[in-house]
């Protein structure tokens, strides 16, 4: 009898629990799949990404472009490096970008994305990125996502505090994080008190022709000059810039350059300092450096060599640098949206300072100082602090804005960003991030009208985050939902080389602009090759010049003989393609060099010296058509001085 | 009966199981139609228009009125072919494409210009040059003409061809 009760209880009671289960269990799945973190930075096939996202690529000197809220990778930009992909540093034309005063540099460290702004506002026309090693600045143009001009930096090592850009772009700025004796010269490294010193420099950014010159630069104390943001709204004509090593320790910096209660923030009048150029006030110095820009037009890079530089001296310029005491070696200096406040990353104090631009004012104004440096005065430290961000987390950095009274900063030691509000100083919120956070970036963020959805963590270590690659590990970004009170992890996504630091933008802002090919009737490079009935080689001497064209898919002329070991050959591509995402790339057996990609309506030229003798094919590496596998030729290589004659043909011999 | 009854209550249970899986599922698919095609079900005319068979698909949908052959526009014409075109057409002689002189013996001028101007939605669409497709073996490719660039070559057609 309760054997049935128990059965009846169990034929109704087990229906009922396993819909119940099923049910629940339903709702459960759904949360978590489709739950509103996955959809956040889910972009679907086909759609187009909200913002995009431009990364340093750290020691290898590039740039990685990305897509958020996806983290997808679209392009990494050729800038200080070469790039066996392209031919970039590889090609005759792009040769001239790497060179600098010190010869041709295939490689740099880049640290620092800048967007170009106008009125403060992130425009999308170009990115500039710092060279930190031989002291270089890139400009990036937009519209094509290439590496249009590179300037040396003299008088200068290191070169960190870079390229942060002044309210319209009027200057892009750069300066030493090691001082070095100042012209070069062969002195004992303990002379440094004496003999080392720094320099701020200004690279113009002429209005019309877009085009960088190193306008001056100011020769500074002895420190370490470390970040930089420009002014603005009410102190658009300053730039700040931190400093270490106060102690001007030249060994074990480590712990000599940490023991100064506080160091410094610059603050430069850079509006003054133009004043004072303009009248006259700069010396002339001899030096050596490159300015090397491409021609969108030619498709070739030139290089000016400049032979000197104007110097500004603070003792001659009052009034144009002052020097605002800072706690412990800082780091990062960020100026928020209005203008008004100046934070510092002060990475071994237990507070995040702020100083006050009005405040700095005033005490400029009522000659508040704390002693000079070199002809330039500090500051009372009281007099210029707004207020301390108390117990933020260990190792505060870099700060960036949402532009709702919010600042998020981000502490490299306790790894975690920290969220706290302009004015009270209060903490408000802190998210951890997986590890060992640098800088960090809100699109916009910089800027006076920060884009303020989410805040990119930039980290350096990812011990455990992805599937292990033996002894060398992936660097890794972060996204952050910081739309709500709360801030929100949503993504992890692994970087090219170092994201050290990153600016993001709308896409709508770049996209419209972005070019899809070149327009093939503007090509004026001087190797081009005007269609398939001017296909030709020309030989002088041992240089053998091939006018080669590219179309889906042949090469014109893909048969050629009576090249010799010893010759130069240079093949001259031309891209006849007139339409989008129809590059041809070219190589042939044995190139020494690299290969070349050739965009659609462009030429590239890549120089091969064969050295054996032998029938050598060539062929399109990059896959353009169904028809692909026969884009190819062949070159055949005599002994030298052989009298084979100089023969090409696409098609049939008779006819060239 | 009673095993009767027993045996109803799970085969409804599963039922009821079995029912709602969809609708789990439902939301988490986020309705992937990539697919743009269109079937052009057995029309001989391709689904073209009369005017579409003959002059083809683009940008030109009425007849041109040509008027008297301009030398400085078979110029001008003649020099952009040589530049854009002439590495897959030549004029006598079948090379990646078909001869080129001819042509407007074997076409209409308004079919030349939408070839010119339109190639990709032709080789998908005409009956015509998808024949030419299955015979060449390689696609045409869009070369960005603008209307008066296509206009130039045509004339340039119109006096090699005479």
């Amino acid at each position: 009898m309760l054997n049935s009760q128990f059965k009846k209880w169990l034929m109704i009671g087990f229906p009922i629990l396993s819909i119940m289960i099923f049910y629940f269990g339903c709702q459960q799945s759904k949360d978590a799949i489709s739950g509103d973190v996955a959809s956040q930075v889910y972009v679907a096939p086909g759609s187009y990404d909200e913002f995009y996202l431009f990364t340093s690529g750290g020691f290898n000197g590039q740039m990685g472009v990305y897509g958020l809220p996806s983290g997808r990778l679209f392009k990494n930009i050729s800038v200080f490096s070469q790039n066996p992909e392209t031919g970039y540093g590889y090609s005759e034309e792009t040769k001239a970008m790497l060179m600098t005063s010190y010869g041709f540099i295939p490689w740099d460290d880049s640290h620092h994305p800048e967007l170009s702004m106008t009125d403060g506002v992130p425009d999308g026309r170009f990115i500039f990125i710092n060279g930190n090693n031989t002291p270089r600045v890139a400009k990036i143009d937009l519209r094509t996502f290439e590496t249009t001009e590179i300037v040396e930096i003299p008088n200068s090592a290191g070169n960190h505090a870079s390229p942060f850009v002044t309210e319209n772009t009027e200057y892009i700025v750069a300066s030493t994080r090691f001082s070095v004796p100042i012209p070069q010269a062969d002195v004992p490294i303990s002379t440094y008190k004496e003999n080392f010193k720094g320099t701020i420099s200004f690279i113009a950014l002429d209005p019309k022709t877009e085009k960088m010159n190193l306008a001056f630069q100011i020769v500074v104390p002895g420190f370490n000059y470390d970040l930089s943001h420009a002014g603005k709204g009410p102190s658009h004509d300053w730039a700040f810039f931190t400093s270490y090593n106060s102690e001007q320790a030249n060994t074990l910096l480590e712990i000599n350059a940490s023991r100064n209660d506080k160091d410094f923030i610059a603050a430069v009048n850079w509006k003054l300092a133009e004043k004072y150029v303009k009248e006259g006030k700069a010396k002339k110095m001899n030096t050596e450096y490159y300015h090397n820009y491409f021609d969108e037009k030619k498709h070739y890079a030139f290089s000016d060599i400049k032979k000197e530089v104007l110097v500004l001296d603070p003792k001659d310029c009052p009034g144009m640098i002052y020097y605002l005491p800072t706690p412990k070696s800082p780091h990062g200096v960020d100026v928020d949206p209005t203008g008004e406040y100046i934070v510092a990353g002060g990475k071994l104090a237990t507070v995040i300072p702020v100083h006050s631009f009005s405040k700095m004012m005033k005490a400029i104004e009522e000659k508040q100082f704390d002693g000079e440096v070199d002809g330039i005065p500090i500051l009372k430290y009281d007099a210029v602090v707004a207020g301390e961000v108390q117990n933020p987390g260990l190792g505060p950095l870099h700060t960036e804005f949402d532009g709702n009274g919010y600042a998020y900063t981000s502490c490299f030691v306790s790894s975690e960003v920290v969220k706290w509000k302009l004015g009270t100083w209060e903490v408000v919120d802190r998210i951890p991030v997986y590890y060992s956070i640098g800088h960090l970036n809100i699109p916009g963020g910089d800027s006076k009208k920060p884009w303020g959805k989410y805040v990119i963590a930039l980290n350096k270590i990812t011990k455990d985050r992805y599937l292990p690659t033996g002894p060398e590990l992936t660097q890794s970004a972060q996204l952050i939902d910081i739309s709500g009170e709360k801030m929100k992890m949503l993504l992890d996504f692994p970087t090219i080389g170092e994201p050290h630091y990153a600016q993001s933008i709308p896409a709508d802002v770049i996209m419209k602009n972005s070019l899809k090919f070149y327009k093939i009737e503007e090509n004026q490079h001087p190797y081009k090759t005007n269609g398939e009935k001017e296909a030709r080689v020309e030989r002088k001497g041992n240089n053998v010049h091939v006018y080669m064209t590219a179309i889906r898919s042949h090469f014109s002329p893909d048969n050629i003989e009576g090249i010799k070991v010893g010759d130069n050959v240079y093949f001259h591509v031309t891209n006849l393609e007139q339409d989008w995402d129809l590059p041809h790339g070219f190589t042939i057996k044995g190139m020494n060099n690299g290969e070349i990609l050739i965009m659609p309506g462009q030429t590239k030229t890549i120089l091969w010296k064969p050295t054996k003798v032998g029938v050598y094919p060539f062929y399109c590496t990059d896959f353009c058509s169904a028809l692909h596998q026969e884009m190819q030729g062949y070159v055949r290589v005599s002994p030298a001085g052989s009298d084979v004659p100089l023969v090409y043909f696409t098609g049939s011999q008779d006819k060239k | 009966m009673k095993k009767y009854v027993s045996r109803m209550i799970v085969l409804f249970t599963i039922a009821i199981l079995f029912l709602s899986l969809p609708a789990c599922g439902g939301d988490d698919q986020q309705a992937a139609d990539f697919s743009k095609t269109k079937s052009i079900a057995n029309d001989p005319n391709a689904g073209l228009s009369e005017f579409e068979l003959e002059n083809g698909i683009g940008p030109v949908k009425q007849k041109l009125e040509l008027g008297p052959i301009d030398p400085k526009l078979v110029k001008k014409g003649g020099e952009i072919f040589n530049t854009k075109c002439l590495a897959c057409h030549k004029l006598d002689e079948r090379y990646v494409g078909p001869a080129q002189r001819d042509v407007l013996k074997r076409r209409t001028p308004e079919f030349v210009m939408n070839m010119m101007l339109n190639p990709i939605e032709m080789q998908e669409k005409h009956p015509v040059v998808k024949k030419l497709l299955a015979e060449y073996m390689t696609q045409m490719t869009n070369q960005n003409l603008s209307f008066d660039d296509a206009r130039a070559i045509l004339e340039y057609f119109r006096e090699v061809g005479k």
